[in-house]
């Protein structure tokens, strides 16, 4: 890298570039461009009509025929084109302009062998139409962290608070207390009902043992209570994040943690119990299986979306390890003008021209003043941005696990069929074996077997069908909040760069007669 | 620094400035520029190319010269130091690979521009010792000044060498020791003694002052280089996003790369305002110490030669010789106490007058880098809140 430079050359006395050093204007007059990215063209509307419904609004009409009663998720809001070999694939060239809220009929039956999801599944419409009008209403705060016990045994309990006007809850108010454990058990349990079938469900905030440890060892000091602070935000966002989904918050086990008093110690959470051998173990399990997996994807969404998902994962990490220097840079910048305007200060005692000295008292109180503007400034950029990112990595996770779930699907479906291919070979052999009083049986035998594996073979397709159907909805749901979450976050955190440049103004403005004052 | 350079009237009887400069390898050559009335020189307009080490040749002759004891001799302008920019700018050549190709551009040409201002600094702070050394009503005469501005050849100064260098490190360590003793012996006179006492505090103060203000200014830089970084993964976020809040990402990442930039120049302004000014007033502060110092000395001189006079008339042996002595400490004493006494109020008189320009300077740029950011701040909000 040539480092040598020589600089441009610079005209005579009366009008060299150092003059200009005085109003700061000099040194970047050749560097500054002001960046004009080109104003994006609105995104073309794609021809999969899945797209549509997050760049152009308007609700696409639910084509699919209805007469299906096992067809859980006809819903007014969400279009799903179908692209399973039997109903055709429905592309529409645009948007299109009608759109005709489609009433599901059908009390939906309990499918064999999906676990009791399906109980609890109601499409919204139908809540709607069961409560006259109860739409998501509701509002949960996590608040008064108190230490329980003490040494190593001791943990942090929380306030839960729920506050809803919604007809599900038996009350208006609820309050319970709740420990870290709690969450993470609620999560465990939601995650193994709900996963594999293709819901995006909110990962609990992490586990910190170095953080907890401090605690309860009751070290009382600044890290400690940030500590708790930044958990008792995070178990608040994924409370809410939680009920926003219309399915999660009907599960029976979500109305518990939130309204029962005395909840069952979740001890399956621990890092180093049974369970969390397990969860580790098999993590390690799908991590090489998903290696292994070649699908053969049809549908060309899903290769669309997976690939956007890792964009986004890659960029968001990106995001947030820069906002998390941010937030580091910022508390030193704090620490560093406190640190200046004690110095400015002692400056300001020792100078014995009074009215430089008061001047320079005047500016030591500023700095110290604007400090602690450095430090708000660093608590919005952490709680704000850097929150808020670093949820959507966890959360991006979950989407990309539950993708990872549907290629688990098709490829059980795929091996089932394989298998049942291979008995219908066998079958065929059997009619050359030689025991003719033995081939009845084998004959018989087979025959179950392979009834067995078609009844199966229809169980997968059907599963893949249906997993895939779920994630489309749980994509575009997931869309929208992230879309909404993104906005109102984004423009929180421009208020409070708005309201800490008011501030500095305010603090020079009074500070400048201070100094034109020196005489 | 011009902007230390207040109190220096222009005088048409000799003017000095650097005119250009050039940066090669590891030196920077400056050309000195002067335009004198004074019949000393050849002619009225004459240019010579300098280095660094000449600077200090010139500085030290006059710290080393009797007659100007009596003087601040202006400091001598810091070492042009390119290393950490250097570095830096290797550093960003390695790691080409790993970053895209915006990326790196924007790196470099904040460097380029980083380089650029120290070279501007430097080249400032070696005018400003010039141009205090041409107003100085007695320095502007000396003959190793004319000859430093005139002589259009190589000084042939060489720099250093390591034994001189651990002599001067030892008689800095003679000066400090033999500083304190100076110091403890207590002036006659109140104005001297006051401004022993503030001289002392007050060099202290403003070392520390200098030494967090450049803490706080690079945390400052650090910070706008997160934003920068932020506003390119924005960028392209925004790119890769096919919902609406692409144009959020956009919008956004086009704010804070022009907010990072009113931050940049916040930090490179509280350099130039505060950080400079107090790494001057260090300088001179230490050089009014130094002046001081040598008239303690030459008092500890005085008072010696006094009582050595007193010894030989008591003995009645060397009297001449002692009253010769004991003059000539009176005279030397007499003549620094004078000067320094104007001297010391002409520092004071500079200083104060160097920190009202640079303190009003700093809360007028301080105010218009905080109303330029609100204002586009408040314009981007205005968007995107009208667009939700």
């Amino acid at each position: 890298m040539a480092a040598e430079m020589e600089p441009p050359p610079l005209g005579d006395a009366g009008q060299t570039d150092f003059r200009e050093i005085e109003d700061g204007e000099g040194f970047f007059v050749s560097t500054v461009t002001t960046l004009e990215s080109p104003e994006p063209s609105s995104p073309d509307p794609p021809s999969m009509p899945a797209e549509g419904i997050s760049t152009n609004g308007p609700k696409q009409e639910d084509i699919s025929l209805d007469d299906d009663p096992e067809d859980l998720f006809a819903e007014a809001t969400e279009e799903v084109s179908l692209d399973s070999p039997e109903r055709e694939p429905i592309l529409s060239d645009g948007p299109s302009p009608a759109i005709t809220p489609v009433t599901p009929t059908a009390m939906l039956t309990p499918r064999m062998g999906l676990g009791t999801a399906e109980m609890f599944e109601r499409s919204l419409d139908e809540i709607e139409e069961d409560d006259s009008g109860d739409t998501f209403d509701m509002h949960i705060a996590v608040s008064d962290p108190e230490k329980v016990g003490d040494g190593m045994n001791a943990y942090m309990g929380y306030k839960v608070t729920t506050k809803t006007s919604m007809t599900i809850f038996s009350k208006n108010e609820t309050t319970v207390r709740r420990r870290f454990s709690d969450f993470l058990g609620l999560h465990s349990k939601l995650a193994s009902r709900y996963l594999h079938i293709g819901y995006i469900v909110p990962p609990a905030p992490e586990k910190s043992i170095v953080g907890m440890t401090k605690v309860k060892v009751g070290k009382e000091d600044l890290s400690s209570a940030e500590f708790v602070e930044k958990r008792r935000s995070a178990l608040e966002r994924y409370l809410m994040r939680t009920v926003k989904h219309p399915i999660l918050l009907k599960d029976p086990d979500v109305m518990m943690f939130l309204e029962s008093s005395e909840l069952p110690r979740a001890v399956s959470t621990q890092a180093l119990s049974g369970a969390g051998i397990l969860r580790m173990v098999n993590k390690a399990a799908d991590a090489v299986n998903k290696m292994t997996i070649k699908m053969n994807e049809s549908d060309a969404w899903f290769e669309e979306k997976h690939q956007q998902f890792e964009n986004l994962d890659l960029q968001l990490r990106k995001l947030h390890a820069s906002v998390e220097c941010l937030v580091c840079h910022r508390k030193e910048l704090s620490v560093n003008t406190a640190s200046f305007a004690k110095s400015a200060a002692m400056l300001g005692n020792s100078e014995d021209h009074t009215a430089l000295s008061r001047a320079l008292s005047q500016l030591a109180e500023v700095e110290e003043k604007i400090d602690q503007l450095h430090q708000d400034q660093a608590y919005a950029d952490f709680y704000l941005f850097s929150e808020l990112l670093g949820d959507y990595v966890r959360l991006i996770t979950a989407v990309k696990g539950v993708f990872d779930h549907r290629m688990k699907t098709w490829s059980k479906w795929q091996d089932t069929q394989l298998l049942l291919q291979k008995k219908r070979e066998a079958e065929s052999k059997l009619q050359f074996a030689n025991k003719p009083d033995k081939l009845q049986q084998a004959q018989d035998e087979i025959k179950e077997e392979i009834e067995e594996l078609e009844g199966k073979v229809q169980q997968g397709e059907k599963d893949f069908e249906l997993i895939s159907k779920t994630i489309r909805k749980e994509v575009s749901r997931f869309e929208k909040e992230r879309v909404k979450d993104f906005k109102v976050v984004i423009i929180k955190y421009l208020e409070s760069l708005v309201q800490t440049q008011q501030q500095l103004i305010k603090y020079w403005e009074a500070f400048l007669p201070e100094a034109k004052a020196i005489a | 620094v011009s902007s230390v350079n207040v109190d220096l009237q222009t005088d048409a009887t000799l003017q000095v400035d650097i005119s250009d400069a050039l940066s090669e390898r590891d030196k920077v050559k400056f050309t000195v520029h002067t335009k004198s009335t004074l019949p000393n020189f050849k002619q009225n307009e004459f240019s010579v190319v300098r280095q660094h080490e000449e600077f200090i040749w010139l500085h030290d002759s006059f710290v080393e010269n009797e007659e100007y004891a009596g003087y601040i001799i202006p400091p001598a302008p810091p070492r042009p130091d390119f290393d950490a920019s250097r570095e830096k700018l290797q550093k960003l050549g390695e790691g080409e690979g790993s970053m895209t190709k915006e990326e790196f551009t924007k790196m470099k040409q904040e460097l380029e521009a980083e380089y650029l201002a120290i070279f501007k600094k430097t080249v400032a702070m070696h005018e400003v010792f010039l141009c205090r050394v041409a107003a100085h009503p007695v320095l502007r005469k000396d003959l190793n000044f004319h000859v430093f501005l005139e002589y259009n050849q190589d000084l042939s100064v060489r720099g250093k060498n390591k034994r001189e260098k651990m002599e001067d490190f030892f008689k800095n360590v003679v000066k400090s020791a033999d500083g304190v003793l100076v110091a403890g012996v207590k002036d006659v006179d109140d104005f001297f003694e006051h401004e022993k006492t503030f001289l002392l505090e007050y060099h202290n103060r403003v070392k520390d002052a200098s030494a967090k203000s450049d803490r706080m200014i690079r945390s400052h830089k650090s910070a706008a280089d997160d934003i920068n970084r932020i506003a390119s993964t924005l960028y392209t976020l925004g790119t890769q996003d096919s919902t609406d809040v692409c144009k959020f990402f956009l919008k956004v990442s086009e704010l804070f790369e022009k907010t990072r930039k009113i931050e940049a120049r916040v930090a490179a302004d509280e350099d130039l305002k505060l950080a400079d000014l107090l790494k001057y007033y260090l300088r001179e502060s230490q050089a009014a110490k130094d002046l001081l110092y040598r008239r303690g000395r030459a008092l500890v001189d005085y008072e010696n030669a006094n009582k050595a006079l007193d010894r030989a008339r008591a003995k009645n042996k060397d009297v001449l010789q002692a009253e010769t002595s004991q003059q000539v400490c009176c005279q030397k004493f007499e003549k620094i106490s004078e000067s320094a006494k104007q001297e010391l109020i002409d520092f004071k008189t500079r200083r104060v007058a160097a920190f009202r320009k640079n303190l009003v300077e700093l809360a007028e740029l301080e105010l218009k880098h905080a109303k330029g950011n609100l204002q586009l701040l408040q314009s981007c909000l205005g968007v995107l809140k009208g667009d939700t």
